[in-house]
């Protein structure tokens, strides 16, 4: 059963996530092993798998991202995180300027940060932040919707611009965490 | 349905409540001296194990054997704990694995030590119900580790409890409330004990307690705001008598007899200063009394750096919970810690208002640990507990980097499925190394086990199809289960738990736990009836002193004669003996104490009469 099963869904993305929170109350107090405390032991053993896959579910479908992740992941027929064909992968629009954070953020471990680059690298983070936030807001606002309403023939196309989305995602989020944590060291130092 | 009880196993006192049928509330079990705290003291004396008060009285006169806040070394090793030892009387050997204390010629795990006071609770409830009780919830920090979790559901067994859940206390308390005066929200639990600190966030909507995140610190509580006090005072102390300390044998620092007594009245003036705003130390010594005045404000200065700590906790718990501080509906305070004005007021000032503390900090946890209990056995069916766990579970893979399986504040049970495979051709054996924290390298979290999957047919190397399930139980305690996908078969698990007790260990502890309990029954009678001859002496001294005039020399030669008698036989082990003198002694006074009634001495006696006392028992 997948996580979208688990709620009665159907493969979408548009989830009302209130009504989401709603079904996960009722199923948790259908399966909560708490609930089957006094059952025989063959019960339990389901209860305690029918809530952990519930717990799982609510988890990955609450999260919109991280259900669009799942999308593909089912999609791909793969049902644990191995073999995963969404590889970060830079946006060809930001090449140059992910190569000269690349450079200083080389230069800065060797040498430590002055001001000038020092500036230039957070407005450079910031400006990552919020082409992540764009991303993320494609992902799950027309790429979500154009999943949801596409022709079967026309599936296998969106999913392909879903994971271009997400492993464009993937490696801004990198690059942000790589520069987060070059900006703190500095300041630690 | 058998009936659960609920505990509090706490760091400084423990309790055992359940919900009474009749009112379907919860109700702290007293003992049959009427007192609801049971210290969590436990002392190795010559005549047999103490807990409790007992074993308290025991911290001054044998502080090498008297072992207290043991659930400090609960789930842990010599290395995390190595540091703070110095300021613990007993002592701990370096080793590998599980901590193991030597308290006079023997060796005791955290989890047996917990176990004395586990029973003791357990023979509270049986003495209450009047039927034998054998299914507990215990609760743990919400932030312990499966290690600690392990080692509390390990002690459980040894005192001969099945312990059908273990609890996070911050949630327990919150379901105390919640059935206190039920109102939706999102709350905040911030619990402060004697030696840990949770915070945890929760939603309650609909009867479900839903926790969205907790954060917290298994190494910081009231015992910390002693020991400050304490190291302040020792100064102080070896500041201004100095003269009179060098002249003494031993270093201040190393008495452990002198260290508890200043820990004892550290503790007690921490307690007045939250109700008063100035307080008086008072320490005697063999050669001079240490005394001196301490206000509220100089106690905080020391305290602030300690309450501070758990302010970045409370901050991490709202971030995970994808919360500012204002979304917080209601922020309750559990945890005797929580009785300190300057814990009040970091609090409020953090999140903005004013905390609540309707129910007593020192019972809610055990009053919460008894509604889940009830609900467990099917009694409470509108109410429900979606806990998480508090920390990341990963494995280790190529270079000692964790790669995290289960993130921190999933909602439990939760599983996560992993492949492995072999990396040599014909191999049949692989480890697994699974470890529990934030960090990024295996070395910075902290080891749960290593697991040998064995009896994987031999085959190419990257043949094999491993699949590993990895459970977090309604317990927030880990399961591992494994299976070789090519043939079906399920591969056999061996787990090697670092800081645990083998499962062959705690069978061995069960069994001589039964083998030790009837000693212990006889050492307890031993020590209550020599309890109640010291008061029958005092009292008789008492009156002796005070109505001298009133008898003859000739009474006056046979109440001492008798007196001494009793003190002769207290010093043996003979119950009996001890017992029948007693009754002497009180027979001797009886014509005193009639005639002291007459006089204007009446009260000289005491509140109970010897006879009184000797008919109790």
């Amino acid at each position: 059963m997948n996580y979208f099963e688990v709620f009665g869904l159907e493969r979408k993305l548009g989830i009302d996530t209130e009504g989401l929170q709603r079904r996960f109350y009722e199923l948790s107090r259908r399966h909560h092993p708490d609930f089957h405390a006094t059952a025989s032991s063959g019960e339990q053993a389901d209860a305690l798998e029918a809530s952990a896959r519930l717990n799982a579910a609510y988890r990955i479908l609450r999260d919109p991202i991280g259900r669009i992740d799942y999308l593909v992941r089912l999609e791909e027929g793969r049902d644990t995180r191995e073999g995963a064909t969404v590889k970060p992968q830079a946006p060809p629009d930001l090449l140059e300027e992910m190569f000269e954070i690349q450079e200083a953020l080389a230069e800065a471990k060797a040498q430590g940060l002055d001001e000038a680059t020092r500036k230039t690298l957070a407005a450079q983070r910031e400006h990552l932040l919020s082409r992540s936030r764009e991303e993320e807001a494609r992902l799950t606002g027309a790429l979500a919707a154009a999943w949801d309403g596409a022709r079967p023939d026309d599936r296998s196309r969106v999913l392909g611009e879903l994971k271009q989305g997400l492993a464009t995602r993937a490696y801004l989020r990198t690059v942000i965490d790589d520069l987060g944590q070059a900006l703190d060291e500095d300041e630690d130092a | 349905m058998a009936r659960i009880i609920g505990i509090d196993l706490g760091t400084t006192n423990s309790l055992v409540a359940y919900v009474d049928d009749r009112t379907g509330l919860p109700r702290i079990i007293p003992d049959a001296e009427g007192r609801r705290l049971l210290p969590s003291v436990v002392a190795f004396a010559p005549e047999g194990i103490l807990v409790g008060e007992s074993a308290r009285r025991q911290l001054v006169r044998r502080p090498e054997s008297t072992v207290y806040s043991v659930k400090r070394f609960m789930g842990r090793g010599y290395e995390d704990v190595k540091e703070e030892l110095r300021y613990f009387p007993f002592t701990i050997r370096p080793a590998e694995g599980i901590v193991r204390l030597q308290v006079g010629d023997r060796e005791v795990t955290p989890p047996e030590i917990s176990a004395v006071i586990l029973k003791a609770l357990k023979e509270r409830a049986e003495a209450h119900f009047s039927e034998p009780i054998e299914k507990a919830v215990i609760t743990v920090p919400a932030y312990f580790n499966d290690s600690q979790r392990q080692a509390t559901r390990d002690a459980g067994r040894i005192a001969g409890l099945d312990v059908v859940r273990i609890l996070n206390e911050p949630t327990a308390a919150s379901l105390a409330y919640g059935l206190h005066r039920l109102k939706e929200g999102v709350i905040a639990v911030y619990d402060l004990g004697g030696g840990t600190f949770d915070i945890s966030i929760l939603r309650v909507k609909e009867g479900i307690f839903e926790v969205l995140a907790t954060n917290g610190n298994t190494h910081l509580g009231g015992d910390d705001f002693d020991r400050v006090l304490m190291l302040w005072l020792q100064e102080d102390i070896q500041a201004r008598h100095h003269r009179e300390l060098s002249c003494r044998e031993v270093d201040l620092g190393r008495d452990h007899e002198a260290m508890q007594e200043l820990r004892l009245a550290a503790e007690a003036a921490k307690i007045r200063l939250s109700s008063e705003e100035r307080t008086t130390l008072t320490i005697p010594f063999d050669d001079f009394t240490y005394r001196r005045e301490i206000n509220r404000a100089e106690l905080e200065r020391l305290l602030e750096p300690l309450v501070r700590k758990t302010l970045g906790p409370c901050r991490a718990a709202l971030a995970d919970a994808g919360l500012a501080p204002a979304q917080i509906d209601e922020v309750v305070l559990v945890g005797g810690s929580t009785r300190v004005p300057l814990v009040r007021r970091r609090v409020q000032e953090l999140f903005g208002k004013t905390p609540h503390s309707q129910l007593n900090p020192d019972e809610v946890v055990a009053l919460g640990a008894a509604v889940q209990a009830q609900i467990l056995a099917g009694g409470i069916t509108h109410m429900l507990l979606l806990d998480v766990t508090p920390l990341s579970l990963g494995i280790e893979t190529l270079g000692g980097v964790v790669s995290v399986l289960i993130p921190r504040n999933t909602t439990i049970p939760t599983s996560a499925r992993e492949m492995f495979t072999t990396s040599v051709d014909g191999q049949t054996v692989v480890d697994m190394h699974v470890l529990q924290g934030e960090r990024e390298l295996a070395k910075d979290c902290r080891s749960l086990a290593r697991f040998e999957l064995r009896g994987i047919d031999p085959m190419p190397a990257g043949m094999p199809k491993i699949e590993v399930t990895f459970l977090i139980d309604a317990n927030g305690i880990l399961q591992v289960m494994a299976k070789e996908l090519r043939t079906g078969k399920a591969a056999s698990i061996e787990v090697k738990p670092t800081y645990g007790l083998s499962e062959t260990d705690v069978q061995r502890m069960v069994d001589e736990s039964f083998q030790y309990a009837e000693a212990d029954v006889e050492a307890r009678m031993l020590v209550e009836i020599r309890n109640e001859a010291a008061t029958v002496m005092t009292h008789v001294q008492r009156a002796l002193r005070q109505g001298e005039a009133l008898v003859s020399e000739e009474e006056r030669a046979r109440i001492t004669t008798a007196l001494e008698a009793l003190r002769q036989a207290r010093e043996t082990t003979d119950r009996e003996s001890i017992r029948q003198r007693t009754v002497a002694l009180n027979q001797a006074t009886e014509h005193l104490a009639e005639l002291m009634m007459d006089s204007a001495l009446k009260s000289a006696l005491g509140t109970r009469r010897a006879s009184e006392i000797m008919e109790s028992q």
